[in-house]
Order: structure tokens, then sequence, then C-alpha cells
């Protein structure tokens, strides 16, 4: 990075449910303009990191973010049924009133047609949107007041595997339109290989950290996913 | 013709503002998936309603006591597993109206059951309107925040929303209007006026502006055709109003979205 300015430096992070380490001993430095990919097997507390970013949840150790910054962040989990009446208009008004800024950040998720947000996205009811859409109408809202670092919590489940490439594609494009840092969670090391500058692999303690090339080796791979880690190697060397 | 000297015109009045809070208030309670504790929260009013006679304190009072106990039960299962456990609450609230039932005094029995609107005074009234306003008060500051826990919790979080707090304080507006509407529909049907308009209102709706209003103004009109209903027939208005909104919902049916 030709500027280096850091905006996140965490020592020593530990959280405890219940008495339960669900995460120990995580250091990592975050600066301006990085994407940090954050990996792990399901349960190893990636989560659990961003709500403790997020200052959301009692933690130990220590959290310092640069003073002054916008945090933006999209969790994973999303409750919106087909029949919730709730329209898109609406969501997005939770978060800023202007309607020619809602407009600007749905044409910057690629939504571009005028006519068509102000007639059909905004009046749909979010629980209609098709997953890929709403994924869109999610980064729209969540680039909406331009904050400086956006917390990405993989909210894909049911995407296919196209679907998703575009919205990381687009999260990059906006990204480097806008000039704002990316924390993101993935499951999919392809997504971490093209994407991510750095890396931090976590089992509920630090299992590597550093850029992706040169972290994610083999037997880093394997204390991370046990058995799994062949396969994720080998979806590595397809060419998308 | 006096509002105040006409007991009529009284009673339209409570029981349109009744309507009026119990249908925006249902709105929420379908929003937040809690149609079933809606609909049987009313019962829990009623050994509270029994106590307060046999002590001889206002059963208004009584009820409240009662409902607030609830919905702090409610409050902290929705803490504690993230969804109201349904069972528990049908469950715990069908015993609470066995309870109540046998230990209410026999003579006001009927009365609490069914709610009697004609014992409706200028003081019922003038209590209805402030808690009226109240309950619109407190919606407008916290329905952002009710709406967007909904959507996801940990983004209304992380927007700085106490989400438990305003849990908490919806589920009190909600005591305060089941305890607001037992004289109008009684103790067994209150539960139905907060839920079946929101019900119908959601058939029809896209956005959350229309769902509330329609949800508030179809509770206005079960109250209102109701009463003059029942007054016309000289029939009893609980059931009436009750009826009167599951007509509603079932014309909402045919232009379902």
């Amino acid at each position: 990075m030709a500027n280096q300015e850091t905006i996140l430096t965490v020592e020593n992070l530990g959280v405890k449910f219940d008495n339960q380490e669900v995460l120990k001993g995580l250091n990592f430095v975050v600066q301006k303009g990085d994407v940090l990919a954050i990996v792990g097997p399901n349960g190893a507390g990636k989560s659990v990191l961003f709500r403790a970013l997020l200052g959301l949840i009692p933690y130990s150790g220590k959290i310092q973010w640069a003073p002054g910054l916008k945090i933006s962040y999209v969790p994973q989990k999303f409750n919106i049924e087909k029949d919730l009446p709730l329209s898109v208009e609406e969501f997005m008004k939770f978060k800023e009133k202007n309607p020619e800024k809602i407009i600007g950040a749905l044409k910057a998720v690629g939504i571009t047609d005028e006519y068509h947000i102000e007639h059909h996205v905004l009046k749909e009811r979010l629980g209609w949107l098709s997953g890929g859409q709403l994924q869109r109408v999610l980064i729209a809202w969540s680039i909406i007041d331009n904050p400086d670092i956006l917390l990405f919590d993989e909210p894909t489940a049911g995407i296919d595997v196209g679907g998703e490439e575009t919205i990381y594609n687009l999260l990059k494009k906006i990204k480097d339109e806008r000039g704002f840092t990316v924390l993101l969670i993935s499951h999919d090391l392809n997504i971490v290989y093209k994407y991510a500058n750095n890396v931090i692999c976590i089992n509920k303690e630090m299992v590597c950290y550093g850029e992706p090339n040169a972290v994610l080796d083999p037997s880093s791979l394997a204390k991370l996913y046990g058995g799994e880690a062949g396969f994720y190697k080998h979806e590595h060397e397809h060419n998308h | 013709m006096n509002i105040i000297t006409n007991p009529f015109y009284l009673q339209l009045l409570v029981g349109i503002l009744t309507g009026l809070g119990a249908g925006y208030l249902g709105s929420f309670m379908i929003l937040k998936r809690m149609s079933l504790v809606g609909d049987v929260i009313s019962h829990v009013a009623l050994p509270g309603i029994a106590l307060a006679l046999i002590f001889k304190i206002n059963p208004f009072l009584g009820a409240f006591a009662a409902l607030f106990l609830a919905v702090a039960g409610i409050w902290f299962l929705e803490r504690k597993t993230e969804l109201p456990s349904e069972t528990l609450v049908g469950i715990f609230f069908a015993l609470s109206l066995a309870l109540g039932i046998l230990i209410t005094p026999e003579p006001e029995l009927l009365e609490a059951l069914f709610g009697d609107i004609s014992k409706i005074g200028p003081v019922d009234a003038l209590i209805t309107i402030a808690l009226i306003a109240v309950i619109f008060f407190t919606m407008f500051r916290i329905y952002r925040g009710l709406t967007l826990s909904v959507v996801s919790k940990q983004l209304a979080q992380s927007m700085g929303i106490n989400v438990s707090k305003i849990s908490f304080l919806f589920l009190l507006l909600v005591a305060v209007i089941v305890a607001l509407g037992l004289k109008v529909t009684g103790v067994f049907l209150m539960g139905a006026l907060v839920i079946v308009p929101a019900a119908a209102a959601k058939n029809v709706s896209v956005s959350l502006a229309k769902f509330t209003g329609l949800a508030a103004l179809f509770g206005v009109l079960s109250a209102f055709g109701g009463i003059l209903f029942a007054s016309y027939f000289n029939l009893h208005p609980g059931p009436i109003i009750v009826l009167a909104s599951g007509v509603i919902f079932l014309l909402t049916l045919l232009f379902k979205k």
C-alpha cells in the first residue's frame, strides 16, 4: 500500500460466552484501503469477531479504531420473508431520507435505470427481491452514507457461485471508486485469493495472518479445515 | 349533541380509539411474528381482574399488572431464545384463563370475559384518550428500530439501536392497549382486536406505511361498525366488533397481494 494509514489495531482480542472461549489471542492491523478477508470453518468465531469489532459484545484485549471513522455493517443474518410488508424505499429511508442519495446508491450497485428504480425497485417489497437483487440493495444500504470501512459478513446463502462472483466484483468496483476499507467474511477461498490483500484464518484462535498467497499454505489450511483442505485447494485451481 | 353527556357517543369514542391503537400495535405484533402471543395475551388479564375485584381495587390496574407480568415473561423468553416460545406461551396463557375463571367472583365474570361497554364513563374516555396518545407518541419514536430489528437484529444493533429496550417498550404498549380494551371486548376477545385487523391489512399491503395505516383503519372500522350494529340490533358489542374485523379479513383475502 502506498499510503500506509492504520485504521484498526487489534491486540490479544478474546471473547467468552458463558465462560467458553469463542475467540482468543487475535492480533492484526488494518490499513486504509485494505481488503482483509476472515476465513475459517463454521463456528470458528468469524461473525463473533465482527460483533466484537462493532462493540456489540464484551471482549478482552484491545480494539482500537482510528478516530472519527464511519463504519458500515452488512450482517449475515437477515429475516426477510416474502410477505414482509416493507418496501425497498422504506428500508432505504430508515438510513437515508434524501431520495437522490437513495437513487445514487442503487445506481452504484449496478441498478442503472432510473425509471426502473423509481417505479419498480423502490416500490417493491423487500421480500420479493431475488437473492442477487437483495444483496445489491443491502450493499447500496451499506454504502449510502459513504462509510470509511465496510464489514461484510457474507450474506450470500442461497446464491449460486456465478451470482456470488458478481457481488464481489461489484463490491471491488465500488471500493475502488469510493476508496473505503473492507473487512469481509467468506467461506470461499477463491473469493479470498481474488479480492483480498490480507487474510486472517481463525478457528477460535488465529491460525494464519498475512497475504493470501503467502499464508494459505497446505499446513495452515489443514489446521484450519482439517480434511476439507484438499477440496478447497482444488477449487482454487479452476479459473473463473 | 354533547359527546361527554351522551353515553352512546362516549362508547363509540372509546371503542374507536381502542380499535385504532389495537390495529396499529397489532401490525407490529404480526411483523414480529407474535400473532399467537397477541391473540392470547388478553387471557392473562383475567386473574388480574379477579384479584383486583377480590381486593377491591380498580380492575384496570389489576388487568394491567397481570399483563405487565406476562409481557415481562415474553420479553425474557425473547431474549433467551431469539424467538418467543409459542408452546410455552400457549400453555401458560390458557392456564391463566382457567385460573382466572375459577377465582373471578361470579357476578363480574361475564363482564370480565366479554366486556361491558355500557359501563364506560367520561373518566374512562379521558384515560383512553391519554393512553392512546402515549401509545402513538412512543411508537413514533421506536417504529424504525422495531422494524429494523425484525429485518436483522444485528443490523439494528450495529446502528446503535437498543433492540432489547424498544422490544420491552413495545410489549408494554401492547399490555396497555389490551387492558384498555377489556371494557370494550372483554378478556376473551381483546387479543383478536389486536391481531385480526392487522392480519387483514397485511393481505393487501406492500409497504409498511400502508400496512400499519390500514391496520389502524380496520381496527377503527371494526369497532365503529361493531358498536353501531350491536346497538341497532341490541346485541353484545364485544363479539360483534371481533366478527366485524373477521368480515374485513375475509374481504381482504379477495385482494391478497
